[in-house]
């Protein structure tokens, strides 16, 4: 009986042999290729290629509507005896160092502020967070309005207050010094949400059990933030102010909205000066010289805080992960 | 599910108030609610002053002295309607919509499969790549505008929505496949495994397994990219030059500004306007929004 169901049972057929085809289909690599290729198209279609474009544009006389020829440097070495473009060189410096600085005070009080326990905690942060939400010209355009000259609300309470003359009235976008501060207002206003509630989202995975602990050590208010909240927010922070740092340098829309670039060029920042000359001017060659020479700054504030955070890694004898 | 998760916040929320019974209420109003409140109001008065000037009739703004200016007398609906009715400013919402959707689900798609084949694939120098996409995050749109002018019209897409639909993802796509590689590195490798065993390609597991646990993810990523796209603003003012191709942002510069004061009433009305949807969306996808923004910084 058992011999003959085990005769009866067909021969189980061979295992194909994998085929090249069957091979390559679970090879991880080929299925990799495969799977990285939409965003790999765009990446390199429409970043690694116009980067490398830009550059080479920047060493060419190029005008829109025609191919330029190469002229070496003559780009870069016109723009270092211009004053308008070493004038906006040096006022990006300035906003980029200026906000960055009140940004990140104000944004890490706020955000210490919001890690308290209040009654209407995650309706607070949520309203925080909304100058953010709204796009960045919309509210510049707020902001502009709020800047007139003749109907600036400012304006108006510093006369009702009887700092002001009644009817003396302040050029906030008209004068090059007035302009640049509110722009650099406008652009810390912008800022400060980011920054608060990502350093709140660090905030809060510090442990209630430090500060205990340092309380019963006898610590202030002070010295707790100093020695407990701020070395365990470091690395946030290295990363939050790197995006901060870059951002504000190629800031461009508020400063579009706001003021393009005048009174007098005064509140031209590198990427609107470049867009002025670039597409405006249809010196695209010269433009894209003005862009390119961002990246030295770039690259330094990345630089900057990478080995900031590594450091700070390496201090704390975590693993790399 | 919600019992685990109040049983697992319980807890934590008990010890976070730690030490808050020390601190009495005088103290409190002084060096909490006073500051944030001011703060408070410094950063929503912007948006207070334009909802007002949106509904101010034009007498009331042009005469700061009649009446008080910080609030509105006889409201008014008539920069709205003008806006809605006498311009072409549905057109250009409905275009930045179209836009924003578009090139959010395309940098979305692409983003799934870079962050799954960097995440599990891993594919030869899968690492380098992603230290590739992050620093590809951190390329300004500044920097790439004018070379990208040049492509978009040697491919011949001047002027097209299809200019900012295909310029969009390269923002796009280096922030969401950071997001997603992070959400997918969470879920666990015996789930791939059970499934890999059971015959499943990587496709269908990517698809039927990968993506289900990775919603909120995907619901995050999707938001904030939205965001972005609406929010943008210098490619969309290089690459697109008539007016029934504009986006709100670009418009609300372009079209509204001409030295006349009489538009200000309009322009802040199309201001609040086109934020009022990404606010909208925001109000309910509060959690999900935080999450992308914290995500992303803290990978």
């Amino acid at each position: 009986m058992a011999t003959d169901s085990l005769a009866v049972k067909p021969a189980r057929a061979p295992i194909p042999e994998p085929s090249a085809w069957d091979r390559l289909r679970v090879n991880r690599n080929w299925l990799g290729a495969w799977f990285m290729m939409p965003a790999m198209a765009f990446l390199v279609l429409f970043l690694a290629y116009p980067l490398g474009l830009g550059m080479w544009m920047s060493l060419t006389d190029m005008r829109i509507g025609r191919g330029g020829s190469f002229i070496g440097f003559e780009n870069y070495v016109y723009l270092l005896d211009d004053r308008d473009f070493l004038r906006a060189t040096g006022f990006t410096l300035v906003y980029t160092f200026i906000a960055s600085i009140f940004k990140f005070s104000i944004g890490l009080y706020l955000a210490v502020l919001l890690n308290n326990n209040m009654p209407f905690k995650a309706l607070i942060r949520a309203v925080v967070l909304i100058p953010f939400i709204v796009p960045t010209v919309l509210s510049a355009v707020a902001f502009w309005w709020i800047f007139d000259t003749q109907f600036s609300i400012f304006t108006w309470l510093l006369q009702k207050w009887g700092i002001l003359e009644k009817n003396q009235l302040i050029n906030w976008l008209g004068d090059p010094l007035l302009a640049q501060g509110s722009v650099i207002f406008a652009n810390i206003w912008r800022g400060i949400p980011f920054i608060a509630i990502t350093l709140l989202a660090g905030l809060q995975t510090v442990s209630p059990s430090l500060y205990e602990a340092a309380t019963l050590d006898g610590a202030s208010k002070w010295q707790m933030f100093r020695f407990v909240t701020y070395p365990l927010l470091t690395p946030i922070i290295a990363v939050v102010m790197t995006f901060s740092v870059l951002f504000t340098f190629t800031d461009f829309q508020l400063i579009w909205a706001m003021t393009r670039g005048g009174p007098v060029n005064a509140t031209h920042l590198m990427a609107t000066l470049s867009y002025q000359r670039g597409i405006l001017g249809g010196r695209l060659g010269e433009g894209a010289a003005i862009a390119t020479a961002m990246v030295p700054f770039l690259l330094a504030a990345i630089m900057i805080s990478w080995f900031g955070l590594q450091r700070r890694k390496w201090q704390q004898g975590e693993n790399n992960d | 599910m919600t019992d685990a998760t109040l049983k697992s916040s319980a807890p934590l929320t008990d010890s976070r108030e730690g030490m808050t019974y020390l601190e009495t209420l005088p103290r409190k109003v002084v060096t909490v609610y006073m500051p944030l409140f001011i703060i408070l109001v410094v950063l929503l008065f912007p948006f207070y002053w334009m909802v007002l000037t949106s509904i101010k009739p034009d007498a009331q703004l042009l005469d700061l002295d009649s009446s008080n200016p910080l609030w509105v007398v006889n409201p008014t609906l008539q920069h709205i309607e003008k806006l809605l009715f006498g311009s072409a400013y549905p057109r250009w919402l409905f275009n930045t919509m179209m836009v924003a959707t578009v090139a959010t689900f395309l940098s979305i798609f692409a983003s799934v499969l870079a962050a799954y084949a960097i995440t599990r694939i891993r594919y030869k120098g899968a690492a380098t790549v992603g230290g590739l996409i992050f620093l590809a995050y951190l390329v300004p749109p500044s920097i790439l505008f004018i070379p990208l002018s040049a492509v978009i019209h040697n491919y011949g897409l001047f002027d097209t929505p299809f200019a900012l639909i295909l310029t969009y993802p390269t923002i796009l796509i280096p922030f969401c496949t950071w997001l997603l590689m992070g959400y997918f590195k969470t879920i666990p490798y015996e789930l791939e495994e059970c499934a890999l065993i059971d015959g499943a390609s990587r496709w269908q597991i990517l698809v039927q397994i990968v993506l289900p646990l990775a919603v909120p993810g995907l619901i995050s990523a999707f938001i904030f990219a939205f965001t972005l796209c609406w929010n943008e603003f210098i490619y969309a003012l290089t690459f697109i030059s008539s007016d029934h191709n504009k986006t709100v942002p670009v418009a609300i510069i372009s079209n509204f500004v001409d030295g006349d004061i009489f538009r200000w009433g309009s322009l802040m009305a199309g201001a609040l306007i086109g934020s009022l949807p990404l606010v909208i969306l925001y109000a309910f996808f509060v959690e999900h929004y935080v999450s992308a923004m914290t995500g992303a910084v803290k990978e």
